[in-house]
């Protein structure tokens, strides 16, 4: 036993230095609180064990939220990334999505400096070993802070949990079983137990890192060049494209043939994943090289992108060939690839196992419904990637200040960011896999554009405390801006005369029979706002980003207002609240699985319920008609 | 809730009948039959003791009050949840009367039950998982259907056949969707290229089904509420004839003086497998007299309304500017124009009608009758259910939509679908087809309960007009 001491008190505690905790940690300290995050070493702050960028189809739509709200992320990237480009940009504007090549020690320091010289926070390398906590009043459990293995107890009124892929991490490929974290830093041993004796449900998943090869070693003429893009749009809506000006490094394209996936299939036994050697749940969205040439038996060859991980290093990640095959079959199942023939393997592919909270055990401010003042974010709660972490750490760490500041939780519904339907979705929907996002989980994806994150959610960025007074009248601006230049195309009329028509015949639009205005021009499908300058004297000087939102408001009018529709829908049963005190016993009509789902995940709306999985219409229509007749009742 | 209590009603409907049913649904419905009926055995009456007595089974005997009997009844046992609200049901079985059925509902309700709100006994069935929506409505169909037809189709609604199109419909969707959603996660596994043509061609088909669906709604209409008929003709040519010949009464004032029907009367008729309701109207002819005029504007407004427009013209009467007046109202309309008093001599032929009537543009029929002419009368039936069933109707497996709410469902997924024509049409990125797509999907989903609109549950339970 190894003896306590007690420190100075908190009022949070952040149980790790990953994406969600750099965010948690910053948010709860700029919003006041006296905080302390915990990490396994200083050196790795935002570390990025797998992937070297940030952003990507719909990830990118989480990063630009995040900064409207006040985070760090895509300030961070900003800062330090090597090649940058808009994904999608030949679909429709809501599938566009921002992505950017990290320097990843860059990122990695550049957030370090950022934690350490911000006010209120303290960093402390140490390994969390217990979660403390007393019973409360109300029957539920109230944290009181943590200890650490060397017997330091820190007391705190909130603590989030941001343990990433470390509770009892094993990483495996072939034959091999390593018990440390990813990038063999050590794993933390003795929390998953802390959280059971707390009552909280665990579950085990599994994911994986492709390998690092030297850069010297490739020959990149037998690939295709991807390039960044020349026009840049940053990730934070503070900076200016030419703020972030900078020389990009290329990415490189090459595919897998029929040999690549012979030797997979010859040694596929030999996999961990196949052997029943992990028992995790992997992500069917992030798939290894071996789960594709089993899944996508008939494809011919499949990508891979070969992405530098930064200006320090020849490394380069091999983005699409994650695996757990043996090293051994890993070196000749990389050399087959064109290019690829003599490639140095510096660091090999392999899985990693971990504990993971069951997610819907938290509400939707992702504080554990059973105990009072316990958060969690990121991959502890079952998600994957750097993005989805963030995103949850930025609203554990605000609703852990709220909390202690009094007020009402922040909750984003699915209609009103990426980041609602990420939370919604873990809390409420019992996924059994690592929780990716998606732009299919999206239902209102049109409104909810990269574009305009900062139109959605500035606002409620600057109520909650993480937007300064000066960016908020910004966006008040920006606003401003969007309204008057809308109205002015619509009130800029065509009479059909000479010049108009011959613009119109020289683009391949149709001439005026009558007259029209300027916004109907604009909506038409070959023509667009920037083309019709020269025929719009008057037209003001506009930064690029006002005259974007005009442009997508007139052009997909009609969807944007369906949406709407749909929304205000939405909504209806989302506003309808169930009352906490709901005794679902009581309502016999209830079918029993959806009694018991609904006593267990305890839904704050009939919208909620209606999403979780057992619960049916039929369900649904029974809570309705027992909501009515109880406010009968009480009427 | 106070759905635990035991409640009751007449199940059969309130018209005349052989056979009356009473109903008793709860957790006392065993204890209150007990308490009412008794056992006819050799030696006079016994109780039946209901809590050894096995499920669905059936018993004769009589309802008794204070020991007096009521009426000579069947009663049959049916145990939760196998009964139509998953509670223990007891149904009683009397002589038809509406007399006699009152008192034994009467004896019933004394014996513990309540009586049931409108719609109760399928808001219990509903709650209990008994019936989903669309079959909750049917059974509200089934108790106002008003002929033999829109029975059946009522009862085919129950069973699910509804259910089983509109399902079909959302997966097909739901398929579609699916693919875009996936292409757009995972471009290098999902290859969209093209897909925007075959989409095309499998909306157009959906599109084409649900208006299939629509038009049975308008066949659905005509057998749950009638055919909305309007008689028109010039003062004396026979309307009020032709209304008593259907009615089989002398309703409408029927004199050889003109212009005598100055109101106008709603009347339904079931003729065989369909009904009508029909409205007899004042003669048209240009008239000073007030009273008159305003009788004439009814019927304008009446048949500006119709279904279907019976006209009545006189063979033995020339044509002449009353007739001509009448014209215009019948302006885009089913018509079918009776040529009557073909018995006496003809002063206007069908052919020359046909010519007369040829300005209006409407979808017009001709027959030659006598309305006085009960075989006539079978001829008239005849036809107007060649108009608007095609004949076929009664024998066909097409269902019918009936309710208003699916119908308006209906229409808003085919608007969606047609959202969906105009983006193809216009180039749009593939990932805005999805929006209307998963709206059309919503929309058939309310019609089958797998979707939830909150005001929807209130709306349906208003529906039920009685106890079932």
């Amino acid at each position: 036993m190894i003896p306590e001491f007690i420190n100075e008190a908190y009022d949070v505690a952040v149980i790790g230095a990953g994406h969600a905790g750099c965010e948690a940690a910053l948010a709860s300290a700029r919003l006041g609180q006296k905080t302390i995050v915990f990490m396994v070493s200083t050196d790795t702050i935002a570390l990025m064990p797998c992937n070297p960028n940030i952003g990507g189809t719909s990830k990118g739509h989480l990063v630009r939220e995040l900064d409207a709200l006040g985070g760090e992320m895509a300030k961070n990237i900003d800062k330090t990334f090597i090649q940058s480009k808009m994904l999608n940009e030949s679909k429709g504007p809501a599938v566009h999505s921002l992505r950017a090549q990290a320097d990843k020690q860059k990122y990695s320091n550049a957030m370090r400096k950022v934690m350490e010289n911000t006010e209120n926070l303290t960093l402390k390398q140490a390994e969390v070993a217990e979660i403390l906590w007393e019973p409360s009043e109300d029957g539920k459990k109230q944290v009181t802070g943590v200890k650490t293995v060397s017997g330091g107890v820190y007391p705190a009124k909130c603590v989030i949990l941001c343990s990433g892929v470390y509770l009892n991490s094993r990483c495996i490929f072939g034959e091999v079983s390593q018990e440390t974290g990813p990038n063999g830093l050590p794993r933390a041993t003795h929390l998953s137990d802390s959280l059971r004796a707390a009552g909280l449900e665990l579950y085990r998943f599994k994911t994986g890192t492709p390998a690092r090869i030297d850069k010297r070693s490739i020959d990149f003429s037998k690939m295709e060049e991807q390039f960044g893009d020349a026009k840049l749009v940053p990730f934070s809506f503070t900076n200016r494209a030419e703020d972030i000006a900078r020389e990009q490094q290329s990415c490189w394209l090459a595919y897998t043939n029929e040999n690549t996936h012979r030797i997979i299939r010859e040694n596929i036994h030999r996999s961990p994943l196949f052997s029943g050697e992990i028992q995790g749940t992997g992500p069917r969205y992030c798939p290894s090289i071996e789960d594709k040439v089993v899944r996508f038996a008939d494809k011919e060859r499949h990508q891979i992108f070969i992405e530098p991980e930064g200006d320090y290093t020849n490394e380069m990640y091999l983005s699409g060939m994650s695996s757990s095959l043996p090293e051994e079959v890993q070196i000749r199942m990389y050399r087959t690839i064109p290019g690829m023939e003599h490639a140095n393997v510096v660091r090999n592919a392999y899985a990693i196992e971990y504990d993971c909270l069951n997610p819907t055990q938290l509400k939707h401010s992702l504080e554990a419904k059973e105990i009072h003042g316990f958060f969690s974010a990121g991959q502890a709660n079952g998600s994957s990637g750097y993005e989805e972490a963030a995103a949850q750490g930025i609203i554990a760490g605000i609703n852990a200040a709220r909390r202690l500041q009094g007020k009402e939780a922040l909750v984003l519904d699915r209609s009103q960011a990426y980041i609602g339907v990420l939370i919604d979705d873990l809390v409420i929907k019992e996924t059994h896999e690592p929780y990716r996002m998606m732009t299919s989980r999206a239902e209102y994806r049109l409104l909810l554009r990269q574009d305009n994150a900062d139109l959605r959610l500035t606002e409620i960025g600057y109520e909650v405390g993480l937007i300064s007074e000066e960016r908020y009248e910004k966006l008040l601006e920006k606003k401003k801006r969007i309204k008057e230049e809308q109205r002015r195309v619509a009130s800029v009329l065509f009479g059909a005369s000479g010049e108009i028509q011959r613009f119109l015949r020289e683009h391949d639009s149709q001439e005026l029979r009558t007259g029209t205005s300027l916004e109907e021009l604009i909506r038409r499908p070959e023509l667009n706002y920037e083309m019709l300058a020269p025929m719009d004297p008057e037209r003001p000087e506009l930064p690029p980003d006002v005259t974007e939102q005009v442009e997508i408001n007139i052009k997909y009018e009609g969807y944007l207002k369906r949406q709407e529709q749909q929304v205000a829908h939405f909504k209806k049963l989302e506003n309808r609240r169930i009352p906490e005190t709901i005794d679902y016993a009581e309502i016999p009509s209830l079918r029993l699985e959806a009694r018991q789902k609904l006593s267990q995940l305890r839904p704050a709306s009939v919208g909620q319920a209606s999403r979780i999985s057992g619960v049916s219409p039929a369900d649904i229509s029974v809570l309705l008609v027992y909501l009515e007749s109880r406010q009968r009742r009480k009427e | 809730m106070k759905d635990t209590d035991t409640i009751a009603a007449i199940a059969s409907g309130m018209t005349s009948s052989g056979v009356s049913v009473i109903r008793i649904s709860g957790p006392e419905a065993l204890g209150v039959g007990q308490k009412v009926f008794r056992q006819k055995k050799r030696d006079g009456f016994s109780e039946l003791p209901m809590e050894r007595t096995a499920s669905h089974t059936i018993h004769y005997g009589y309802v008794v009050q204070d020991d007096e009997p009521i009426d000579e009844v069947l009663l049959l046992i049916m145990r939760a949840p196998r009964s139509f609200t998953a509670e223990d049901t007891v149904e009683v079985q009397c002589h038809g009367g509406a007399f006699v059925t009152r008192r034994v509902l009467q004896a019933v309700l004394a014996a513990g039950a309540r009586l049931a709100e409108p719609g109760e006994f399928s808001k219990r069935a509903f709650l209990n998982g008994r019936i989903d929506l669309s079959q909750a409505e049917a059974v509200a169909d089934v108790i106002q259907a008003k002929n033999r037809l829109a029975l059946k189709n009522s009862v085919k609604q129950l069973r699910g056949s509804v259910l089983h199109k509109v399902k079909e419909l959302r997966d097909r969707i739901l398929d579609e969707v699916s693919f875009i959603e996936a292409a757009l996660d995972d471009p290098e596994h999902i290859e969209i290229e093209g897909f925007a043509e075959k989409l095309e061609k499998e909306n157009q088909e959906n599109l084409q089904e649900i208006q299939r669906l629509l038009a049975s709604a308008e066949h659905g209409r005509y057998l749950s509420q009638g055919i909305r008929t309007v008689i028109l003709g010039k003062p004396n040519v026979g309307k009020s004839s032709l209304m008593n010949a259907f009615v089989g009464a002398e309703r409408a004032i029927v004199t050889d003086i003109a212009g005598t029907t100055r109101d106008t009367l709603t009347e339904e008729i079931s003729l065989g497998e369909i009904s009508l309701q029909v409205v007899d109207t004042a003669g048209i002819r240009s008239s000073d007299d007030a009273v008159e005029r305003i009788g004439i504007s009814l019927a304008k407004k009446e048949a500006s309304e119709a279904d279907l427009i019976l006209y009545v013209a006189d063979a033995s009467v020339p044509w002449d500017e009353n007739d001509e007046q009448i014209v215009p109202l019948l302006q885009g309309k089913k018509v079918l124009a009776l040529l009557n008093k073909s018995d006496l001599e003809a002063r206007i032929t069908e052919d020359e009608l046909r010519d007369r009537l040829k300005p209006a543009v409407c979808d017009a029929s001709f027959l030659s009758v006598s309305v006085k002419a009960p075989e006539d009368c079978r001829k008239i039936e005849q036809k107007i259910k060649d108009m608007f069933f095609q004949g076929e109707l009664a024998e066909n497996d097409e269902i019918f939509i009936t309710a208003e709410r699916h119908r308006e469902a209906l229409q808003n997924a085919a608007g969606s679908l047609r959202e969906v024509e105009r983006s193809i049409a216009a180039g749009m990125p593939e990932d805005f087809f999805s929006i209307d797509l998963l709206h059309s999907y919503q929309e058939l989903g309310y019609i089958i309960g797998e979707e939830m609109d909150e005001d929807l549950v209130n709306n349906i339970f208003k529906k039920f007009c009685m106890g079932k």
